[in-house]
């Protein structure tokens, strides 16, 4: 930014020296500066005429900054100078070069600004000052071109030289820059947690960072010497490939994929890969970026948990899930219409609580395990072994040629269990029974199939050991539901599979709980919760009748002494279902004084409930059970009283402390108005009968409050029934014996419906 | 961070990435300083200057009238008492830079220049280095923060008080797909009330043709043009008030002298605003 021209050295007549625009010029000519001419008015005059023509003529032929006065300002200076110099004698031509400087400084570029300067002058000076300067003039006009070239060629070449200079440093600026950009993006490159490598357009890999190298397990220069190519996987899908022609094509600017390569070692990765494509200026493809996250062990851990959720940990069978998916599909995906047909085994270990019992867990384990593998061996393709839980085992035949090859799987099976066992250094035998099933698709569904399977095995089970049984769809089912059941108790009982609900009896006087009677549950499996109706008889019949009685009597007997605990006098007593054929137990009194010992429950709080059958079938043995009972302080009871046909004779000849009059005695006295006086006669006549012999009355199956003022009018002691109280799990005892004012009592709980009050 | 710039030919530049110091192509900043008679350019420039001429005799005035506007529109505000200038895309510096216009009013005159060619402002640099009432600023206009963060601006202009804010030929260098009339939105939002606007804006109103040519021509250099007509290049000045006479061709604004018929021949608009 050179400043304008500098005041000139010829001062013009009456005018101070500086004018507005001008600066000082340092490289003012020193002679000239020296030489100071004052002009005549004349030659002002003409000054003036040819500063103006002159601005006329340049003006817009180059940018100066300057208005159209400051252009004419500035040109009379100079011609002020310029005739001065024509004036001096000799005449001071050199001023010309002077002239044609300043010219140059003002920033007149323009060669039209120099062509018109130089003929405006030529002609104009000699025209305003006289003919006879032509030669003078002539010479000052050659020094204005010279000293405008001089000066415009050091300008030019100042500026060429600042422009170079400048783009120098921009340079140097932008490289320092790069610099540093690279080398955060070289330390991003290498410490990158992602593989990332760098290949070029014929596949060749050019560049890798040390996680990509770890992650393959080559070095650096070994990947360096690959090809895109060579990491080709034999799974990889053929659109991976067809993926990376197209970015190579530069169809594609990149793509994410899994993919799975080799180590150098040969050990297989996978990789989430992304794959870019780097364009050049001109967007031609020129490089590809690979970035590759290893997801090795996410997957490992996802198959082991995809694994696990379908696998038994322990034979590393399927399971029951990969089971149920596997049985469903086959009737979701059957076509109506399809003679498809499917059959299983459903196999359950003979005894094998025992094996875990006597020789332990370890064992049953390595048992199980060995089952597993000889069934495994046993199954055929289409054939699938599953552990379904416990000791139980499943093959499923997902197509069917027929019974024949289910019975056929059956023996096999069969077979090749009956082989002993070694474990743990000795031989163990071990059978199993097999339920079998097999049937057309269409038709069924998943559940019916299992529960004809589970029915199926019950039977082959309560044929005997090792065995096998044929589903029979012309069977009763629930005949076969029986004997299942039956079959199923032993076990059922030792896996808890029983429960116990309390059902309040109540003081008639103030309906206060004085005791409860215990009822029994099955919870099973796969039927659900079972009343006592499903189950006692059968129990009664196998036999199992004597084990579930303990269980029951222990069970209530534990509660009872929580309730003891807590609410000391005020704890009800637990009334106990005690069968016939229990009491014929020798051991049945021991029993109870074991249990009473055991759970520390006084002997009064305990109530023995006895049916008028068991009393009246055998009069020996009941008997002295019964005075030792007593002995010990245990109530005894009759339960159902009434239906029994007992001679009430007999009544008195036994050790009995309560009757519980049947609920059909109390049925006709539920209505609010009872016409019938003959049944309220009976009732009466039954309660006198008790309190006549010293017994407690206890009216069962008490619904209505009318029915229960009408009971305890006739003088009942006890009652019990729904009206009171449904049977209620423990707990809820506890809560109505802490809060007895609680406006109404829970209701029944459990899910088998109705309770009854006076099953076992 | 990371997000792209767009460059003048389209091509995307990551933020980070140093803009690059490409003489084989031809800059707006040195083809300008060409048009103005200047020798800081090199044989592209002028090999597309001279065409441009070719094309379009007219072009030397044309970027003289403008350089004039400004020359006249800095002494306007000077005048009014504005002491601070932000000179955004300043270019090359040349003949009749901001400061020294405004130096002629007030010799204590700050102006800060800012320009996004590497080049342009090393030049500027390397002559400023003795002014400390001056300073140059690599930027880019769209950056408002970092023009007006800059330690450089916040060193040399208080922007608690009136500055007058130069966009002289300068937005026909951005296109819409930028934004200018936000980035000045944001600009005259930043400045002190009392601040002026400076613009002027090539037009293809009145040449279409020539025009055309024109934008082509420019597409080899980083800064492709914009032309804009008289409608769009107004709505620079929304929030601002627009002083006498307008936005008109720039040789029509505050001229020195009575101007004649054919304004248009130097087809641009100058216009002046206040931000009140």
């Amino acid at each position: 930014m050179p400043p304008p021209g500098p005041p000139g050295p010829v001062r013009r007549a009456g005018e101070p020296a500086a004018p507005a625009v001008a600066k000082a010029d340092p490289e003012a000519d020193p002679e000239v500066a020296s030489a100071v001419v004052e002009l005549s008015a004349e030659d002002d005059a003409a000054v003036e005429v040819l500063a103006r023509e002159w601005a006329d003529e340049v003006e817009g032929t180059s940018y100066v900054p300057m208005g159209s006065d400051e252009l004419v300002e500035y040109l009379t200076e100079i011609s002020v100078d310029l005739v001065g110099a024509l004036r001096t004698r000799p005449a001071r031509t050199a001023a010309g070069h002077d002239a044609g400087r300043r010219l140059v400084h003002a920033h007149f570029t323009g060669p039209s600004t120099v062509e018109r300067t130089l003929m405006l002058l030529g002609a104009r000076l000699p025209e305003l000052l006289g003919e006879d300067l032509r030669e003078d003039v002539l010479a000052l006009v050659g020094a204005l071109a010279a000293g405008y070239a001089t000066t415009l060629r050091d300008r030019t070449l100042d500026e060429q030289e600042a422009i170079r200079r400048a783009v120098i440093v921009a340079r140097h600026q932008t490289e320092q820059a790069l610099h540093a950009s690279e080398a955060r993006f070289r330390a991003m490159f290498y410490e990158a947690a992602i593989g990332i490598g760098l290949g070029d357009m014929q596949g060749r890999i050019v560049e890798v960072n040390p996680a990509l190298t770890q992650m393959f397990g080559y070095t650096a220069q070994e990947m360096r010497r690959l090809t895109v190519g060579e990491l080709a996987h034999p799974e990889d899908l053929p659109s991976v490939w067809v993926l990376y022609e197209r970015l190579l094509a530069g169809e594609l600017d990149n793509f994410r994929i899994e993919k799975r390569f080799y180590r150098k070692d040969g050990e297989e990765i996978i990789c989430n890969l992304t794959l870019s494509l780097v364009r050049d200026e001109r967007g031609r493809p020129s490089y590809q970026v690979a970035m590759l996250e290893d997801v090795t062990e996410r997957h490992e851990l996802q198959s082991h948990l995809e694994y696990q959720a379908y696998h038994d940990t322990l034979t590393t069978l399927p399971n029951r899930a990969l089971f149920s998916d596997r049985v469903d599909r086959i009737f979701s995906t059957t076509p109506a219409g399809s003679t498809r047909r499917v059959g299983l085994c459903f196999l359950d270990l003979d005894g094998f609580k025992a094996v875990n019992d006597s020789l332990g867990h370890e064992v049953g384990d390595s048992m199980l395990q060995a089952v597993a593998d000889r069934l495994a061996e046993q199954a055929a393709d289409g054939e699938l072994v599953a552990r379904m839980g416990g000791d139980e085992f499943v093959v499923l035949v997902e197509n069917s040629r027929g019974v024949e090859q289910l019975v056929d799987l059956a023996e096999r099976v069969l077979a090749a269990l009956a082989e002993p066992l070694e474990l743990a250094g000795q031989e163990l035998a071990v059978s199993a029974s097999i339920g079998i099933v097999e049937r057309p698709v269409v038709g069924g569904d998943a559940s019916e199939l299992m529960r004809a399977a589970d029915i199926t095995l019950y039977s082959a089970k309560a044929d005997g050991r090792g065995r096998w049984a044929l589903h029979d769809p012309h069977r009763d089912e629930a005949e076969i539901t029986r004997f299942a059941l039956s079959a199923a108790m032993p076990t059922a009982i030792e896996r808890e599979e029983f429960f116990v609900l309390y059902q309040p009896l109540v003081s008639m006087a103030d309906h206060g709980m004085r005791g409860v009677e215990a009822l029994v549950r099955w919870h099973h499996p796969r039927l659900g919760v079972l009343g006592p109706g499903r189950f006692i008889g059968l129990a009664e019949e196998t036999g199992a009748i004597v084990a579930l009685g303990h269980w029951v009597l222990r069970r209530a007997c534990r509660d009872a002494r929580r309730w003891y605990d807590e609410f000391g006098d005020d704890a009800p007593f637990v009334s106990v279902n005690v069968a016939p054929r229990q009491l014929h137990e020798l051991s049945l009194l021991a029993d109870v004084e074991a249990v009473l010992a055991e759970t520390g429950l006084p002997a009064r709080l305990l109530q023995i409930e006895l049916t008028e059958r068991a009393l009246t079938t055998d009069e020996g043995a009941p008997l002295k059970t019964l005075d030792g009972l007593r002995a010990l302080g245990v109530r005894i009871a009759i339960d159902d009283f009434g239906t029994g046909y007992s001679s009430l004779s007999y009544l008195r000849t036994l050790p009995v402390d309560v009757i519980k009059l049947d609920g059909s005695f109390g049925e006709r006295l539920r209505a609010e108005d009872v016409s019938d006086i003959v049944d309220e006669r009976i009732v009466g006549t039954l309660v006198d009968l008790g309190h006549a012999l010293g017994m407690t009355v206890c009216a069962e199956g008490v619904e209505t409050s009318a029915q229960a003022g009408r009971l305890r009018r006739l003088g009942c002691d006890e009652g019990q029934g729904w009206l009171f109280a449904a049977a209620l799990p423990r707990e809820d005892i506890g809560d109505v014996l802490r809060d007895p004012d609680a406006p109404t009592w829970p209701g029944p709980r459990a899910v088998d419906g109705r309770a009854t009050s006076s099953a076992p | 961070m990371l997000a792209p710039t767009e460059d003048g030919d389209g091509v995307t530049r990551p933020a980070w990435a140093p803009r690059e110091v490409d003489i084989d192509r031809p800059s707006a900043a040195r083809v300008y300083d060409y048009y103005l008679g200047g020798s800081h350019n090199f044989a592209v420039d002028r090999e597309m200057a001279r065409q441009a001429i070719a094309d379009w005799p007219d072009l030397p005035r044309i970027m003289q009238g403008n350089r004039a506007f400004m020359r006249r529109a800095v002494r306007y505000c000077a005048a009014l008492g504005i002491d601070q200038f932000l000179d955004v895309g300043s270019g090359i510096p040349t003949a009749g830079n901001v400061h020294e216009v405004a130096r002629l009013e007030n010799p204590d005159a700050r102006v800060v220049y800012v320009d996004v060619d590497p080049v342009a402002v090393a030049h500027s640099v390397a002559l400023l280095a003795d002014d400390d009432r001056t300073g140059v600023v690599q930027a880019d206009f769209s950056d408002v923060d970092a023009v007006l963060g800059d330690p450089v601006t916040r060193g040399i202009l208080d922007l608690g008080r009136p500055v007058a804010f130069l966009a002289v030929a300068l937005l026909h260098f951005v296109p819409d797909t930028r934004a200018p009339r936000d980035v000045i939105g944001r600009y005259r939002d930043a400045l002190a009330p009392g601040s002026h606007l400076v613009l002027s804006h090539a037009t293809a109103d009145g040449v279409p043709e020539r025009a055309v040519d024109h934008v082509a021509l420019y597409r080899r250099t980083d800064t492709p043009m914009s032309m804009r007509p008289h409608a769009e290049v107004l709505r620079f000045f929304d929030g601002f008030s627009l002083v006498e006479p307008g936005l008109v061709w720039f040789s029509l604004w505050r001229p020195d002298h009575p101007v004649g018929e054919g304004a248009e021949r130097l087809p641009g608009y100058a216009g002046v605003g206040r931000r009140d």
